[in-house]
Protein backbone atom coordinates (compact mmCIF):
# COMPACT_ATOMS: atom_id res chain seq x y z
CA UNK A 1 0.00 0.00 0.00
CA UNK A 2 3.02 2.75 0.99
CA UNK A 3 4.56 1.98 -2.18
CA UNK A 4 1.30 2.47 -4.03
CA UNK A 5 0.92 5.90 -2.23
CA UNK A 6 4.48 6.88 -3.38
CA UNK A 7 3.73 6.28 -6.87
CA UNK A 8 0.88 7.69 -7.54
CA UNK A 9 2.65 10.92 -4.89
CA UNK A 10 5.63 10.78 -7.73
CA UNK A 11 2.86 10.39 -10.75
CA UNK A 12 1.44 13.73 -9.26
CA UNK A 13 4.72 15.85 -9.05
CA UNK A 14 5.95 14.66 -12.04
CA UNK A 15 2.81 16.14 -13.53
CA UNK A 16 3.22 19.30 -11.39
CA UNK A 17 6.78 19.48 -12.62
CA UNK A 18 5.36 19.07 -16.20
CA UNK A 19 2.91 21.86 -15.97
CA UNK A 20 5.64 23.99 -14.77
CA UNK A 21 7.48 23.05 -17.57
CA UNK A 22 5.13 24.06 -19.86
CA UNK A 23 4.37 27.32 -18.08
CA UNK A 24 8.08 28.33 -18.37
CA UNK A 25 8.02 27.87 -22.02
CA UNK A 26 5.15 29.83 -23.15
CA UNK A 27 6.42 32.87 -20.80
CA UNK A 28 9.75 32.76 -22.82
CA UNK A 29 7.36 33.09 -26.31
CA UNK A 30 5.01 35.52 -24.52
CA UNK A 31 7.52 37.72 -22.47
CA UNK A 32 8.80 39.54 -25.73
CA UNK A 33 5.08 40.47 -26.57
CA UNK A 34 4.26 41.72 -23.53
CA UNK A 35 7.26 43.83 -23.76
CA UNK A 36 6.56 45.16 -26.72
CA UNK A 37 3.06 46.08 -26.00
CA UNK A 38 3.97 47.50 -22.60
CA UNK A 39 6.64 49.90 -24.24
CA UNK A 40 3.73 51.49 -26.81
CA UNK A 41 2.85 53.14 -23.87
CA UNK A 42 5.94 54.12 -22.52
CA UNK A 43 6.42 58.25 -22.34
CA UNK A 44 9.72 58.57 -24.17
CA UNK A 45 10.71 59.69 -27.90
CA UNK A 46 12.21 56.91 -28.56
CA UNK A 47 12.55 53.46 -26.81
CA UNK A 48 15.31 52.35 -24.54
CA UNK A 49 14.18 52.91 -21.11
CA UNK A 50 10.73 52.74 -19.30
CA UNK A 51 10.28 56.46 -18.20
CA UNK A 52 6.30 56.74 -17.50
CA UNK A 53 2.68 55.99 -18.80
CA UNK A 54 0.95 57.54 -21.72
CA UNK A 55 -1.59 56.56 -24.38
CA UNK A 56 0.00 59.58 -26.38
CA UNK A 57 1.60 57.05 -28.91
CA UNK A 58 -2.11 55.63 -30.17
CA UNK A 59 -3.21 58.96 -30.23
CA UNK A 60 -0.34 60.05 -32.82
CA UNK A 61 -0.22 56.78 -34.52
CA UNK A 62 -3.84 57.52 -35.41
CA UNK A 63 -3.37 60.92 -36.15
CA UNK A 64 -1.13 59.61 -38.88
CA UNK A 65 1.45 62.05 -38.55
CA UNK A 66 4.10 59.35 -39.07
CA UNK A 67 3.46 58.69 -42.59
CA UNK A 68 6.69 56.73 -42.90
CA UNK A 69 4.89 54.28 -40.91
CA UNK A 70 1.62 54.41 -42.42
CA UNK A 71 3.80 54.11 -45.87
CA UNK A 72 5.41 51.24 -44.80
CA UNK A 73 2.57 49.56 -43.50
CA UNK A 74 0.30 49.83 -46.88
CA UNK A 75 3.32 48.80 -48.92
CA UNK A 76 3.45 45.41 -46.68
CA UNK A 77 0.15 44.67 -47.03
CA UNK A 78 -0.42 45.55 -50.47
CA UNK A 79 2.68 43.18 -51.14
CA UNK A 80 1.39 40.45 -48.81
CA UNK A 81 -2.37 40.44 -49.87
CA UNK A 82 -0.91 40.34 -53.85
CA UNK A 83 1.54 37.71 -52.72
CA UNK A 84 -1.23 35.51 -50.96
CA UNK A 85 -3.34 35.82 -53.83
CA UNK A 86 -0.35 34.70 -56.41
CA UNK A 87 0.89 31.73 -54.28
CA UNK A 88 -2.07 30.50 -52.89
CA UNK A 89 -3.54 30.62 -57.23
CA UNK A 90 -0.32 29.02 -57.60
CA UNK A 91 0.02 26.39 -54.79
CA UNK A 92 -3.76 24.93 -55.49
CA UNK A 93 -3.32 24.54 -58.70
CA UNK A 94 0.40 22.81 -58.20
CA UNK A 95 -0.71 21.25 -55.33
CA UNK A 96 -3.54 19.47 -57.18
CA UNK A 97 -1.02 19.10 -60.55
CA UNK A 98 2.37 17.75 -58.86
CA UNK A 99 -0.21 14.98 -56.75
CA UNK A 100 -2.31 14.17 -59.10
CA UNK A 101 0.29 13.99 -62.38
CA UNK A 102 3.45 11.70 -63.29
CA UNK A 103 5.66 13.54 -66.18
CA UNK A 104 9.49 14.00 -66.87
CA UNK A 105 11.22 16.14 -64.44
CA UNK A 106 8.66 15.91 -61.35
CA UNK A 107 10.91 14.46 -58.68
CA UNK A 108 13.37 17.13 -59.79
CA UNK A 109 10.28 20.15 -59.32
CA UNK A 110 9.08 18.22 -56.23
CA UNK A 111 12.43 18.78 -54.61
CA UNK A 112 12.81 22.49 -55.63
CA UNK A 113 9.51 22.66 -53.91
CA UNK A 114 11.41 22.15 -50.75
CA UNK A 115 14.30 24.27 -51.59
CA UNK A 116 13.02 27.67 -50.56
CA UNK A 117 11.90 26.25 -47.20
CA UNK A 118 14.80 24.86 -46.29
CA UNK A 119 17.88 26.74 -48.14
CA UNK A 120 18.33 29.63 -45.85
CA UNK A 121 16.70 32.70 -46.78
CA UNK A 122 20.16 35.14 -47.21
CA UNK A 123 21.14 32.71 -49.86
CA UNK A 124 17.75 32.61 -52.10
CA UNK A 125 17.52 36.37 -51.94
CA UNK A 126 20.99 37.46 -53.16
CA UNK A 127 20.68 34.77 -55.56
CA UNK A 128 17.45 36.54 -57.19
CA UNK A 129 19.14 39.55 -56.35
CA UNK A 130 22.23 38.34 -58.53
CA UNK A 131 19.89 37.49 -61.58
CA UNK A 132 17.97 41.17 -61.29
CA UNK A 133 20.97 43.08 -61.46
CA UNK A 134 22.47 41.00 -64.05
CA UNK A 135 19.44 41.32 -66.36
CA UNK A 136 19.08 44.59 -65.39
CA UNK A 137 15.06 44.68 -63.68
CA UNK A 138 14.87 47.48 -61.49
CA UNK A 139 14.62 46.55 -57.79
CA UNK A 140 11.36 47.25 -56.18
CA UNK A 141 7.95 45.71 -55.60
CA UNK A 142 8.12 43.76 -57.94
CA UNK A 143 11.50 41.97 -57.32
CA UNK A 144 10.36 42.14 -53.50
CA UNK A 145 6.73 40.32 -54.67
CA UNK A 146 8.64 37.64 -56.65
CA UNK A 147 10.94 37.32 -53.55
CA UNK A 148 7.85 36.59 -50.96
CA UNK A 149 5.98 34.11 -53.83
CA UNK A 150 9.02 32.02 -54.18
CA UNK A 151 8.90 31.09 -50.64
CA UNK A 152 5.12 31.27 -50.25
CA UNK A 153 4.33 29.59 -52.77
CA UNK A 154 6.18 26.15 -51.70
CA UNK A 155 4.45 26.44 -48.21
CA UNK A 156 1.44 26.53 -49.89
CA UNK A 157 2.10 23.87 -52.19
CA UNK A 158 2.88 21.76 -48.92
CA UNK A 159 -0.18 23.15 -47.62
CA UNK A 160 -2.56 21.47 -50.42
CA UNK A 161 -0.74 18.53 -51.29
CA UNK A 162 -1.07 17.24 -47.35
CA UNK A 163 -5.01 18.01 -47.82
CA UNK A 164 -5.78 15.99 -50.65
CA UNK A 165 -6.05 12.37 -50.52
CA UNK A 166 -7.57 9.48 -52.29
CA UNK A 167 -11.00 10.62 -51.49
CA UNK A 168 -10.82 13.93 -53.71
CA UNK A 169 -9.73 12.22 -56.54
CA UNK A 170 -12.64 9.33 -56.20
CA UNK A 171 -15.18 12.68 -55.60
CA UNK A 172 -13.41 14.20 -58.93
CA UNK A 173 -13.81 10.64 -61.08
CA UNK A 174 -17.48 10.76 -60.03
CA UNK A 175 -18.09 14.29 -60.87
CA UNK A 176 -16.88 13.93 -64.54
CA UNK A 177 -18.26 10.63 -64.41
CA UNK A 178 -21.59 12.70 -63.67
CA UNK A 179 -21.37 14.53 -67.00
CA UNK A 180 -19.49 17.61 -65.36
CA UNK A 181 -16.54 19.39 -67.12
CA UNK A 182 -12.77 19.56 -65.78
CA UNK A 183 -13.52 23.26 -64.58
CA UNK A 184 -17.09 22.08 -63.54
CA UNK A 185 -15.20 19.97 -61.44
CA UNK A 186 -12.43 21.82 -59.92
CA UNK A 187 -14.53 24.80 -58.85
CA UNK A 188 -17.72 22.68 -57.74
CA UNK A 189 -15.78 19.90 -56.07
CA UNK A 190 -12.04 20.12 -56.19
CA UNK A 191 -12.10 23.28 -54.14
CA UNK A 192 -14.22 23.05 -52.06
CA UNK A 193 -13.04 19.98 -51.13
CA UNK A 194 -9.77 21.53 -49.96
CA UNK A 195 -11.26 24.64 -49.04
CA UNK A 196 -9.70 24.66 -44.71
CA UNK A 197 -6.06 23.57 -47.01
CA UNK A 198 -6.66 26.56 -49.10
CA UNK A 199 -7.47 28.62 -46.23
CA UNK A 200 -4.45 27.77 -44.11
CA UNK A 201 -1.91 28.24 -46.78
CA UNK A 202 -3.51 31.91 -47.54
CA UNK A 203 -3.50 32.16 -43.73
CA UNK A 204 0.39 31.39 -43.57
CA UNK A 205 1.43 33.28 -47.04
CA UNK A 206 -0.36 36.87 -45.78
CA UNK A 207 1.80 35.92 -42.62
CA UNK A 208 5.40 35.14 -43.72
CA UNK A 209 4.71 37.65 -46.59
CA UNK A 210 3.97 40.67 -44.13
CA UNK A 211 6.85 39.59 -41.57
CA UNK A 212 9.59 38.85 -44.06
CA UNK A 213 12.63 41.08 -43.60
CA UNK A 214 15.25 39.35 -45.41
CA UNK A 215 13.64 38.74 -49.14
CA UNK A 216 12.29 42.63 -48.43
CA UNK A 217 15.86 44.11 -47.77
CA UNK A 218 17.80 42.72 -50.36
CA UNK A 219 15.55 43.15 -53.40
CA UNK A 220 14.02 46.72 -52.45
CA UNK A 221 14.07 49.43 -54.03
CA UNK A 222 15.60 52.68 -52.91
CA UNK A 223 12.00 54.48 -52.41
CA UNK A 224 10.06 52.35 -50.33
CA UNK A 225 10.75 49.22 -47.71
CA UNK A 226 8.19 47.24 -46.04
CA UNK A 227 7.25 47.72 -42.18
CA UNK A 228 9.79 45.20 -41.08
CA UNK A 229 12.63 46.79 -43.19
CA UNK A 230 12.21 50.07 -41.58
CA UNK A 231 12.31 48.82 -37.98
CA UNK A 232 15.23 47.36 -39.08
CA UNK A 233 16.79 50.70 -39.89
CA UNK A 234 14.63 52.02 -36.90
CA UNK A 235 16.71 49.73 -34.46
CA UNK A 236 20.30 52.22 -35.00
CA UNK A 237 18.61 55.02 -33.73
CA UNK A 238 16.06 53.58 -31.27
CA UNK A 239 12.42 52.47 -32.16
CA UNK A 240 9.82 54.78 -31.91
CA UNK A 241 7.18 53.99 -29.15
CA UNK A 242 4.38 54.41 -32.19
CA UNK A 243 6.10 51.62 -34.08
CA UNK A 244 5.39 49.40 -30.81
CA UNK A 245 2.12 50.79 -30.92
CA UNK A 246 1.52 49.59 -34.78
CA UNK A 247 2.62 46.71 -33.85
CA UNK A 248 0.43 45.98 -30.97
CA UNK A 249 -2.83 47.33 -32.87
CA UNK A 250 -1.78 44.30 -35.51
CA UNK A 251 -1.59 41.76 -33.34
CA UNK A 252 -4.87 42.16 -31.36
CA UNK A 253 -6.39 42.53 -35.00
CA UNK A 254 -5.24 39.41 -35.92
CA UNK A 255 -5.94 37.42 -32.63
CA UNK A 256 -9.60 38.73 -32.78
CA UNK A 257 -9.86 38.20 -36.46
CA UNK A 258 -8.89 34.45 -35.75
CA UNK A 259 -11.27 33.89 -32.82
CA UNK A 260 -13.97 35.55 -35.09
CA UNK A 261 -12.89 32.72 -37.69
CA UNK A 262 -12.64 30.19 -35.04
CA UNK A 263 -16.58 30.82 -33.71
CA UNK A 264 -17.91 31.73 -37.02
CA UNK A 265 -16.65 27.75 -37.82
CA UNK A 266 -18.06 26.53 -34.74
CA UNK A 267 -21.20 28.35 -35.15
CA UNK A 268 -21.71 26.64 -39.09
CA UNK A 269 -20.56 23.18 -37.29
CA UNK A 270 -23.25 23.63 -34.84
CA UNK A 271 -25.73 24.63 -37.45
CA UNK A 272 -24.96 21.60 -39.79
CA UNK A 273 -25.16 19.21 -37.21
CA UNK A 274 -28.40 20.51 -36.01
CA UNK A 275 -29.79 19.86 -39.73
CA UNK A 276 -28.07 17.01 -39.88
CA UNK A 277 -30.61 15.71 -37.13
CA UNK A 278 -33.02 17.15 -38.19
CA UNK A 279 -33.20 15.94 -41.59
CA UNK A 280 -32.48 12.47 -39.80
CA UNK A 281 -35.55 12.64 -37.66
CA UNK A 282 -37.15 13.86 -41.16
CA UNK A 283 -36.29 10.58 -42.34
CA UNK A 284 -36.74 8.37 -39.98
CA UNK A 285 -40.79 9.45 -39.46
CA UNK A 286 -41.01 9.32 -42.93
CA UNK A 287 -39.79 5.74 -42.98
CA UNK A 288 -41.99 5.08 -40.07
CA UNK A 289 -45.38 6.60 -42.12
CA UNK B 1 -38.21 0.70 -64.87
CA UNK B 2 -34.76 0.28 -65.56
CA UNK B 3 -32.94 3.29 -67.25
CA UNK B 4 -30.71 2.06 -70.17
CA UNK B 5 -27.16 2.86 -68.87
CA UNK B 6 -25.06 5.16 -70.46
CA UNK B 7 -22.12 4.27 -72.22
CA UNK B 8 -19.14 5.96 -69.96
CA UNK B 9 -18.04 8.70 -72.15
CA UNK B 10 -14.23 7.79 -72.87
CA UNK B 11 -12.11 11.03 -71.90
CA UNK B 12 -9.98 12.68 -74.31
CA UNK B 13 -6.45 12.31 -72.79
CA UNK B 14 -5.43 15.94 -73.02
CA UNK B 15 -2.10 17.16 -71.59
CA UNK B 16 -3.50 20.56 -70.92
CA UNK B 17 -4.83 19.84 -67.42
CA UNK B 18 -1.04 19.03 -66.88
CA UNK B 19 -0.36 22.24 -68.16
CA UNK B 20 -2.62 24.49 -66.43
CA UNK B 21 -1.80 22.95 -63.00
CA UNK B 22 1.84 21.62 -62.59
CA UNK B 23 2.95 24.29 -65.13
CA UNK B 24 3.30 27.58 -63.18
CA UNK B 25 4.64 25.97 -60.36
CA UNK B 26 7.20 24.14 -62.17
CA UNK B 27 8.08 27.23 -64.16
CA UNK B 28 8.37 29.16 -60.92
CA UNK B 29 10.46 26.99 -58.82
CA UNK B 30 12.75 26.72 -62.52
CA UNK B 31 12.80 30.57 -62.97
CA UNK B 32 13.41 31.64 -59.68
CA UNK B 33 14.88 29.23 -57.45
CA UNK B 34 17.12 26.39 -60.20
CA UNK B 35 18.47 29.22 -61.82
CA UNK B 36 19.00 31.72 -59.51
CA UNK B 37 21.19 29.23 -57.40
CA UNK B 38 22.79 27.66 -60.26
CA UNK B 39 24.15 31.33 -61.04
CA UNK B 40 25.08 32.31 -57.73
CA UNK B 41 27.36 29.11 -58.04
CA UNK B 42 28.83 29.84 -61.58
CA UNK B 43 29.26 33.37 -60.10
CA UNK B 44 31.13 32.14 -56.81
CA UNK B 45 33.76 31.24 -59.34
CA UNK B 46 34.27 34.30 -60.83
CA UNK B 47 36.53 37.74 -59.97
CA UNK B 48 35.65 40.63 -58.12
CA UNK B 49 35.07 43.63 -60.51
CA UNK B 50 37.31 46.52 -59.87
CA UNK B 51 34.51 48.90 -58.67
CA UNK B 52 32.20 46.02 -57.50
CA UNK B 53 30.20 43.67 -59.54
CA UNK B 54 31.65 40.87 -61.02
CA UNK B 55 34.02 40.26 -64.01
CA UNK B 56 33.56 37.11 -65.82
CA UNK B 57 37.12 35.36 -65.48
CA UNK B 58 37.18 31.93 -63.95
CA UNK B 59 39.28 32.36 -60.45
CA UNK B 60 38.66 30.18 -57.25
CA UNK B 61 39.92 33.36 -54.96
CA UNK B 62 36.26 33.48 -53.36
CA UNK B 63 36.96 30.14 -51.97
CA UNK B 64 40.66 31.25 -50.89
CA UNK B 65 38.87 34.15 -49.34
CA UNK B 66 36.82 32.23 -47.19
CA UNK B 67 40.06 30.80 -45.71
CA UNK B 68 41.12 33.98 -44.08
CA UNK B 69 41.63 34.43 -41.00
CA UNK B 70 39.07 36.86 -40.65
CA UNK B 71 36.23 35.14 -42.33
CA UNK B 72 37.14 32.01 -40.93
CA UNK B 73 36.93 33.43 -37.91
CA UNK B 74 33.30 34.26 -38.53
CA UNK B 75 32.31 30.72 -40.13
CA UNK B 76 33.87 29.41 -36.64
CA UNK B 77 31.21 31.21 -34.71
CA UNK B 78 28.61 30.85 -36.51
CA UNK B 79 28.29 27.42 -36.99
CA UNK B 80 29.14 27.13 -33.31
CA UNK B 81 26.33 29.11 -32.66
CA UNK B 82 24.37 27.35 -34.82
CA UNK B 83 25.05 23.82 -33.32
CA UNK B 84 24.36 25.50 -29.68
CA UNK B 85 21.20 26.74 -30.85
CA UNK B 86 20.43 23.60 -32.26
CA UNK B 87 21.30 21.79 -28.79
CA UNK B 88 19.33 24.26 -26.91
CA UNK B 89 16.11 24.00 -29.01
CA UNK B 90 16.44 20.04 -28.86
CA UNK B 91 16.68 20.41 -25.02
CA UNK B 92 14.47 22.30 -24.59
CA UNK B 93 11.76 21.39 -26.89
CA UNK B 94 11.47 18.04 -26.84
CA UNK B 95 10.23 17.64 -22.70
CA UNK B 96 7.47 20.71 -24.13
CA UNK B 97 6.66 18.33 -27.25
CA UNK B 98 6.67 15.48 -25.27
CA UNK B 99 3.96 17.40 -22.72
CA UNK B 100 1.73 18.99 -25.27
CA UNK B 101 1.82 15.18 -27.25
CA UNK B 102 0.44 13.40 -23.64
CA UNK B 103 -2.45 16.05 -23.92
CA UNK B 104 -5.78 14.77 -25.39
CA UNK B 105 -6.37 16.14 -28.96
CA UNK B 106 -7.99 19.22 -28.05
CA UNK B 107 -6.02 20.49 -25.77
CA UNK B 108 -3.32 20.12 -27.54
CA UNK B 109 -4.52 21.86 -30.51
CA UNK B 110 -4.80 24.37 -28.50
CA UNK B 111 -1.44 24.86 -26.46
CA UNK B 112 -0.19 24.49 -30.29
CA UNK B 113 -1.82 27.43 -31.42
CA UNK B 114 -0.50 29.19 -27.96
CA UNK B 115 2.78 28.51 -29.46
CA UNK B 116 2.08 30.11 -32.91
CA UNK B 117 0.13 32.93 -31.45
CA UNK B 118 3.01 35.05 -30.49
CA UNK B 119 4.97 34.76 -33.41
CA UNK B 120 2.45 36.79 -35.35
CA UNK B 121 3.81 39.18 -33.68
CA UNK B 122 6.57 41.10 -36.18
CA UNK B 123 9.94 39.25 -35.15
CA UNK B 124 11.99 42.25 -34.72
CA UNK B 125 9.95 43.98 -32.51
CA UNK B 126 10.23 40.54 -30.36
CA UNK B 127 13.66 40.78 -30.44
CA UNK B 128 14.16 44.52 -29.77
CA UNK B 129 11.80 43.62 -26.68
CA UNK B 130 14.56 41.54 -25.48
CA UNK B 131 16.86 44.14 -25.82
CA UNK B 132 14.69 46.98 -23.64
CA UNK B 133 14.46 44.11 -21.20
CA UNK B 134 18.27 43.47 -21.18
CA UNK B 135 19.40 47.22 -21.19
CA UNK B 136 22.57 48.03 -19.33
CA UNK B 137 19.96 50.63 -16.53
CA UNK B 138 17.20 47.85 -17.86
CA UNK B 139 14.54 45.62 -15.94
CA UNK B 140 16.79 42.06 -15.88
CA UNK B 141 19.64 44.51 -14.48
CA UNK B 142 17.84 46.43 -11.89
CA UNK B 143 16.13 43.18 -10.80
CA UNK B 144 19.38 41.76 -10.41
CA UNK B 145 20.86 44.39 -8.45
CA UNK B 146 18.03 44.40 -6.13
CA UNK B 147 18.23 40.40 -5.74
CA UNK B 148 21.69 41.46 -5.00
CA UNK B 149 23.13 39.09 -7.30
CA UNK B 150 24.99 41.46 -9.03
CA UNK B 151 27.04 44.57 -7.61
CA UNK B 152 26.87 46.85 -10.84
CA UNK B 153 24.71 46.75 -14.37
CA UNK B 154 25.72 44.08 -16.52
CA UNK B 155 26.21 44.74 -20.35
CA UNK B 156 23.88 41.93 -21.66
CA UNK B 157 23.45 43.58 -24.78
CA UNK B 158 25.45 43.77 -28.07
CA UNK B 159 26.87 40.41 -26.94
CA UNK B 160 26.74 36.66 -28.19
CA UNK B 161 25.36 35.56 -25.14
CA UNK B 162 21.85 37.97 -26.36
CA UNK B 163 22.12 36.70 -29.49
CA UNK B 164 21.93 33.17 -28.37
CA UNK B 165 18.80 33.97 -26.25
CA UNK B 166 17.30 35.66 -29.43
CA UNK B 167 18.26 32.47 -32.06
CA UNK B 168 16.84 30.28 -29.14
CA UNK B 169 13.32 31.60 -28.58
CA UNK B 170 12.86 32.39 -32.57
CA UNK B 171 14.04 28.65 -33.68
CA UNK B 172 12.26 26.65 -30.84
CA UNK B 173 8.62 26.60 -32.49
CA UNK B 174 10.48 25.11 -35.36
CA UNK B 175 12.09 22.62 -33.25
CA UNK B 176 8.94 21.89 -30.87
CA UNK B 177 6.35 21.62 -33.57
CA UNK B 178 8.05 18.63 -35.64
CA UNK B 179 8.78 16.79 -32.77
CA UNK B 180 5.94 17.20 -31.28
CA UNK B 181 3.74 15.63 -34.72
CA UNK B 182 6.33 12.36 -34.38
CA UNK B 183 6.00 11.93 -30.72
CA UNK B 184 2.19 12.48 -31.08
CA UNK B 185 1.98 9.69 -34.09
CA UNK B 186 3.79 7.51 -31.78
CA UNK B 187 1.70 4.26 -30.23
CA UNK B 188 0.68 4.14 -26.76
CA UNK B 189 0.30 0.66 -26.96
CA UNK B 190 3.93 0.10 -27.93
CA UNK B 191 4.96 2.15 -24.77
CA UNK B 192 2.79 0.17 -22.56
CA UNK B 193 4.15 -2.91 -24.38
CA UNK B 194 7.73 -1.99 -23.83
CA UNK B 195 6.30 -1.51 -19.52
CA UNK B 196 4.76 -4.69 -19.41
CA UNK B 197 7.59 -6.57 -20.97
CA UNK B 198 9.42 -4.78 -17.40
CA UNK B 199 11.71 -2.18 -18.97
CA UNK B 200 12.00 1.13 -16.74
CA UNK B 201 10.28 4.11 -17.93
CA UNK B 202 14.05 5.25 -18.85
CA UNK B 203 14.89 1.91 -20.62
CA UNK B 204 11.34 2.28 -22.74
CA UNK B 205 12.33 6.00 -23.46
CA UNK B 206 16.06 5.50 -24.99
CA UNK B 207 14.76 1.71 -26.80
CA UNK B 208 11.43 3.08 -27.82
CA UNK B 209 10.43 6.80 -27.97
CA UNK B 210 13.98 8.64 -29.00
CA UNK B 211 14.28 5.99 -32.03
CA UNK B 212 10.58 6.80 -33.54
CA UNK B 213 10.41 9.98 -33.01
CA UNK B 214 14.12 10.58 -34.45
CA UNK B 215 12.41 11.35 -37.74
CA UNK B 216 11.17 14.58 -35.71
CA UNK B 217 14.09 15.04 -34.32
CA UNK B 218 16.14 15.43 -37.20
CA UNK B 219 13.65 17.47 -39.00
CA UNK B 220 14.06 19.82 -35.88
CA UNK B 221 17.55 20.01 -36.37
CA UNK B 222 17.31 21.17 -39.78
CA UNK B 223 14.83 23.56 -39.05
CA UNK B 224 16.93 25.18 -36.54
CA UNK B 225 20.32 24.85 -37.55
CA UNK B 226 19.79 25.20 -41.19
CA UNK B 227 18.54 29.06 -40.41
CA UNK B 228 20.57 30.14 -37.73
CA UNK B 229 23.23 29.54 -39.66
CA UNK B 230 21.81 32.25 -42.06
CA UNK B 231 20.35 34.50 -39.87
CA UNK B 232 21.47 37.96 -40.08
CA UNK B 233 18.43 40.32 -38.65
CA UNK B 234 18.92 38.90 -35.27
CA UNK B 235 22.65 39.50 -34.92
CA UNK B 236 21.30 43.40 -36.45
CA UNK B 237 18.80 43.71 -33.93
CA UNK B 238 20.92 42.04 -30.99
CA UNK B 239 24.20 42.47 -32.09
CA UNK B 240 24.39 46.14 -32.70
CA UNK B 241 26.73 45.25 -35.24
CA UNK B 242 29.52 44.07 -33.35
CA UNK B 243 28.23 39.95 -33.42
CA UNK B 244 28.83 38.96 -36.93
CA UNK B 245 27.60 35.74 -38.51
CA UNK B 246 27.77 34.60 -42.05
CA UNK B 247 24.52 35.83 -43.09
CA UNK B 248 25.85 39.48 -42.37
CA UNK B 249 28.75 38.76 -44.57
CA UNK B 250 27.35 37.44 -47.03
CA UNK B 251 24.53 40.64 -46.80
CA UNK B 252 27.42 43.38 -46.48
CA UNK B 253 29.17 41.77 -49.53
CA UNK B 254 25.71 42.83 -51.57
CA UNK B 255 25.71 46.33 -49.65
CA UNK B 256 28.65 48.71 -49.23
CA UNK B 257 31.37 45.99 -49.57
CA UNK B 258 30.44 44.72 -53.02
CA UNK B 259 32.23 41.70 -53.29
CA UNK B 260 29.69 39.39 -55.52
CA UNK B 261 32.01 36.39 -55.96
CA UNK B 262 32.55 36.03 -51.64
CA UNK B 263 29.17 36.52 -50.79
CA UNK B 264 28.05 33.89 -53.73
CA UNK B 265 30.67 31.55 -52.20
CA UNK B 266 29.94 32.02 -48.66
CA UNK B 267 26.19 31.10 -49.74
CA UNK B 268 27.93 28.10 -51.28
CA UNK B 269 29.08 27.24 -48.38
CA UNK B 270 25.29 27.30 -46.55
CA UNK B 271 23.74 25.51 -49.96
CA UNK B 272 26.38 22.45 -49.58
CA UNK B 273 25.88 22.50 -45.84
CA UNK B 274 22.13 22.46 -45.99
CA UNK B 275 22.36 19.84 -49.28
CA UNK B 276 24.57 17.74 -46.98
CA UNK B 277 22.04 17.71 -43.92
CA UNK B 278 19.38 16.98 -46.00
CA UNK B 279 21.36 13.99 -48.00
CA UNK B 280 21.49 12.42 -44.33
CA UNK B 281 18.04 13.05 -43.74
CA UNK B 282 16.98 11.28 -47.17
CA UNK B 283 18.60 8.28 -45.85
CA UNK B 284 16.19 7.01 -43.26
CA UNK B 285 13.10 9.10 -44.17
CA UNK B 286 11.49 10.54 -47.35
CA UNK B 287 11.52 14.83 -47.64
CA UNK B 288 8.13 14.78 -47.90
CA UNK B 289 7.72 13.88 -44.64
CA UNK B 290 9.28 16.09 -43.33
CA UNK B 291 7.02 18.69 -40.93
CA UNK B 292 7.55 21.93 -42.26
CA UNK B 293 4.74 23.77 -41.10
Amino acid sequence: MESHHSIRRRKRSFRFLGDLYAILMYAVFYIPVAVMIAFSFNDAQRNYYWQGFTTDWYGKLFSFANTDLWDALLYSVIIAVLATIISVTIGVLGGIGLKKFRFVGKKFIDMMIYVPIIVPEIVLAVAMLIIFMTIGVKLGMGTILIGHCTFCIPYAVVTIKGRISGDNETLQEASMDLGANRFQTFWKVTVPSIMPGIMSAAFLSFTLSIDDVVMSNMLAGARQSTLPVLILSLNRTGITPDANALTTVMIVALVLGMLAVNGLQRHRRKKEARLAAEAEKAISTAGGR
Amino acid sequence: MTAKPQPVRKRKHSRLPLLAQAGPVSAWMILFVTIPLLYIIYISFMTRGTFGGVEHEFSITSYQTLLDVTYFKVIEKSFRAAVITTLLCLLLGYPFAYYIARKPADVASRLIMLIMIPFWTNSLMRLNAWMLLFQTNGPVNNLLLALGWIDAPKMFIYSDWLVMLGLVTNMLPFAVLPMYSSIEKLKKSLLEASADLGARPAKTFMRVTLPLTFPGIFSAIILTFIPALGIYTITDMLGGGKVLYIGNIIKNQFGAIRNWPLGAALSVLLLLITALLIFIYTRFARIEDMEVL
